[in-house]
């Protein structure tokens, strides 16, 4: 049914973890919210899936499903072919070492009183990767080579405070390689570091997964890092719970179909001072997003949407449907009228009203 | 009594003499007392001008000291910051104002009404039992004598400028509110006063994409409105190349370059402003070349010798350990007004990719 599964890219592979119709709703004073909708995504080993979207479109909560961290109300979250919540514990345990969760921020993520030695020896002799703590210490080193801490022996002896924010989530990320996992989830693993340590933060992970062919399901509200780390990947994009459009990271990026998409690329500054002057950028209805606990009828974009329909989009919540090679979106004027009629319509260089 | 006047950004920059700077800084530091008699130089030494209708953006990375510097500026430091240097306003009617020596109602008649400033984070920190009503009213009376009525008819203006609905806002608690609709009531409120000078601290980070974009709009429909001028500060240099006029970077507390927005991205001269802009991706195009800059910057108590830059710096001699480079002209195109503190200067080159047309992908 979903346009993901019909992809033939992914139809080839074996995919290393698939969300397959899964929803996550929470109780709350508001009564019920369905933080995330019945979503469907697959990512494959050694490959970038990115989720981006605003502010409580659902990206932490589908990724703490994906990781094992909680359970979907309904659907079925699957790890090498197998539902994780089917698995016997000890299967369940392999599983979630199997699936490392980066958190955002660097400072809360680990443990001040520990030494980073302490920090990374901890899991390996816990789990019994290695037997003895010299060997423990040995794999420490390596790993914080492979994290571009170099020389390790530097960084062994140090605690968290001493090190720099960009150090520290690089001491995160060694952490997380401890156990050899094949899916490293990064939820905004990047967004707390300054612009000059950003990138290599990133080339480092860029390394992680062409050499060791670990899966990555990269979660940041920043397009231009998704475009930088994702761009041979795939990108979905969430709104409100939902998936509103997915493909591989140059069509989303450079040629997005559905309005909220496009709503987003236009918006981002450019850090370029003619570029950014001129870049057309059309005016959404309206700035407010609606309550989770409150979801307009009908597409949930519609109150902000450029091209609502009268009658038309208020109408059927719209299906994420195939809408060229690889590229899908949940959009009725979008599925109806395909991309020719988007581009000549909104795309064209009108200025800014 | 006065209203939100559509003063033009021309007629602004005539007033106050030709050519000269509405806000002249000369040799500005600002110490931070911490622990056991110690004392860190957050800003070291910072030469800056500000023009009529001028909008300047202050870059760098966390901690350069562009937070210090703005609330220096205004005299807001905590009490354990202490200010140096000369700072000088020039009032529309040819009085001159040190600001450093300005107190009591001199310097609360200066903070407001002459400069005004948004601060970091500051969406997050309203009253949260005072509605918007209570914290406008509040600004307005320890600053004016304007009536009640008065108060209403400017701050809905105001609100009305930021896009804001009045009746709807002015009547709800600061937590009934969206981030993006906070930082839009914190630009009017800064503008109740008609300020010449607003020092917006970060205005945008921590919104979402296209909150963000609201609040730019906003902010270039309010300075083309009312004129003033601006310093905003970003460690975003995308925002800095849509909303500056002129670009300052900031490192370890002093400023390392400055010039044009577009003498600053696309002939950037001093190698940390060049290993900034090749270090954020641009969102159209191709897959770009990106470069981190080695290293992290330095600590303020225990900072390189030489030029602050030269443990991270690839253009690097052994001259450049020898000492901190002063902010000179650069010859290229005289009068530019573009600077670096810089030796090598002549040797740095931004080669930048045309980005490639946007419809490749399709
Ligand atoms: N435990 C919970 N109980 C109730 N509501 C929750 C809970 N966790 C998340 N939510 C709500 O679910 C929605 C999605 O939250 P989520 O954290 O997944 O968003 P996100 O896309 O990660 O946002 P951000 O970019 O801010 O991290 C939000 O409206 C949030 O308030
Ligand atoms: N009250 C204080 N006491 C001591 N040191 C301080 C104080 N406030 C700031 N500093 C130090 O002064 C330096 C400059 O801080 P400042 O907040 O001005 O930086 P910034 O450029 O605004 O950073 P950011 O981008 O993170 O907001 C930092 O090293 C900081 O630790
Ligand atoms: S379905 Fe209608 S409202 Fe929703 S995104 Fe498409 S055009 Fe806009
Ligand atoms: S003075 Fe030397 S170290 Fe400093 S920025 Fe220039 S080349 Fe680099
Ligand atoms: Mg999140
Ligand atoms: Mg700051």
């Amino acid at each position: 049914m979903s346009a993901l599964e019909k992809s033939p890219e992914t139809a080839g592979r074996a995919p290393l973890m698939t969300l397959g119709g899964v929803s996550q709703v929470f109780h709350t004073k508001a009564g019920p919210i369905r933080a995330v909708d019945n979503i469907n995504l697959s990512v494959n080993p050694g490959e970038v899936l990115c989720l981006v979207g605003e502010s409580g479109s659902g990206k932490t909560t589908a990724a703490r499903m994906a990781a094992g961290l909680a359970r979907p109300s309904s659907g079925e979250v699957a790890f090498d072919g197998t539902d994780i919540w089917a698995l016997k514990r000890d299967d369940f345990t392999t599983f979630r070492r199997s699936v490392q969760y980066v958190h955002q921020d660097p400072y809360a993520s680990l443990n001040p009183t520990r030494t980073i030695q302490q920090t990374i020896t901890a899991p390996l002799l816990k789990h019994g990767v290695v037997k003895t703590k010299k060997a423990a210490v040995e794999r420490a080193t390596e790993l914080l080579a492979k994290v571009d801490l170099t020389p390790p022996e530097n960084y062994l002896s140090k605690y968290p405070h001493q090190l720099s924010g960009g150090q520290r989530q690089r001491v995160a990320v060694a952490r997380a390689l401890t156990l050899d996992p094949k899916l490293i989830i990064a939820d905004e693993s990047t967004s707390m570091l300054d612009v000059s340590i950003r990138i290599s933060v990133l080339a480092m992970l860029g390394r992680l997964r062409d050499d060791l062919g670990v899966g990555f399901l990269f979660i940041t509200h920043d397009l231009a890092i998704a475009k930088y780390f994702g761009w041979h990947g795939k990108t979905a994009v969430m709104y409100l719970g939902r998936i509103v459009e997915f493909g591989p990271t140059p069509k989303i990026i450079n040629a997005p179909t559905h309005p909220y998409t496009r709503a987003l690329i236009d918006a981002i500054p450019e850090p370029d001072p003619d570029l950014t002057k001129t870049k057309g950028r059309e005016s959404l209805r309206s700035l407010e997003i609606p309550s989770l606990a409150h979801l307009p009828s009908g597409c949930t974009f519609h109150p902000r949407c450029p091209l609502f329909e009268d009658g038309l989009c208020d109408g059927a919540v719209p299906e994420l449907v195939t809408i060229r090679s690889g590229q899908s979106a949940a959009c009725h004027v979008v599925a109806r009228d395909g991309v020719a009629a988007l581009d000549d319509e909104a795309r064209s260089d009108e200025p800014r009203a | 009594m006065s209203t939100v006047t559509t003063t033009s950004s021309s007629t602004r920059a005539k007033r106050g003499g030709e050519g000269k700077p509405l806000l002249s800084i000369r040799d500005f530091k600002v110490e931070y007392r911490t622990g056991s008699g110690a004392t860190v130089q957050a800003v070291r030494g910072v030469d800056l001008d500000l023009f009529p209708g001028e909008s300047v953006a202050l870059v760098g990375e966390s901690g350069c000291g562009k937070t210090t510097l703005g609330l220096g500026l205004l005299r807001l430091l905590p009490r354990l910051g202490h200010a140096s240097g000369q700072v000088t306003f020039n009032r529309g009617d040819g009085t001159e104002i040190d600001i450093l020596g300005l107190d009591g109602r001199d310097l609360r008649q200066f903070r407001w009404r002459d400069a005004a400033m948004v601060f970091q984070g500051a969406m997050n920190a309203f009253n949260p039992v005072l509605k918007i009503r209570a914290h406008m009213h509040d600004t307005m009376r320890a600053h004016t004598k304007f009536t009640k009525q008065e108060i209403e008819d400017r701050a809905g203006e105001l609100l009305r400028l930021v896009r804001l609905e009045p009746s709807r806002v002015m009547d709800s608690y600061p937590h009934e509110l969206s981030g993006g609709m906070r930082q839009r009531v914190l630009i009017a409120m800064s503008l109740l006063l008609e300020p010449e000078v607003l020092i917006l601290d970060e205005p945008t980070t921590a919104l979402d994409i296209l909150t963000q974009r609201s609040v730019v709009d906003v902010l270039h429909e309010v300075r083309e409105r009312l004129g003033f001028s601006m310093i905003f500060i970003s460690h975003d240099l995308s925002l800095a190349a849509e909303l500056a006029d002129r670009v300052a970077t900031m490192y370890a507390g002093r400023i390392i370059e400055t010039g044009g927005v577009r003498d600053m991205f696309y002939r950037p001269r001093h190698p940390y402003t060049l290993g900034l802009i090749k270090a954020v991706p641009p969102i159209v195009g191709d897959l770009p070349d990106m470069e981190s800059i080695p290293g992290g910057p330095p600590s303020l108590a225990a900072l390189p010798p030489g030029c602050t830059f030269n443990p991270r710096c690839k253009y690097a001699t052994e001259e450049c350990k020898e000492e901190d480079p002063p902010l000179l002209p650069i010859t290229d195109e005289p009068g530019d007004a573009h600077e670096a503190a810089c030796i090598h200067w002549k040797d740095v080159h931004l080669q930048r990719e045309v980005p490639s047309d946007l419809g490749n992908a399709s």
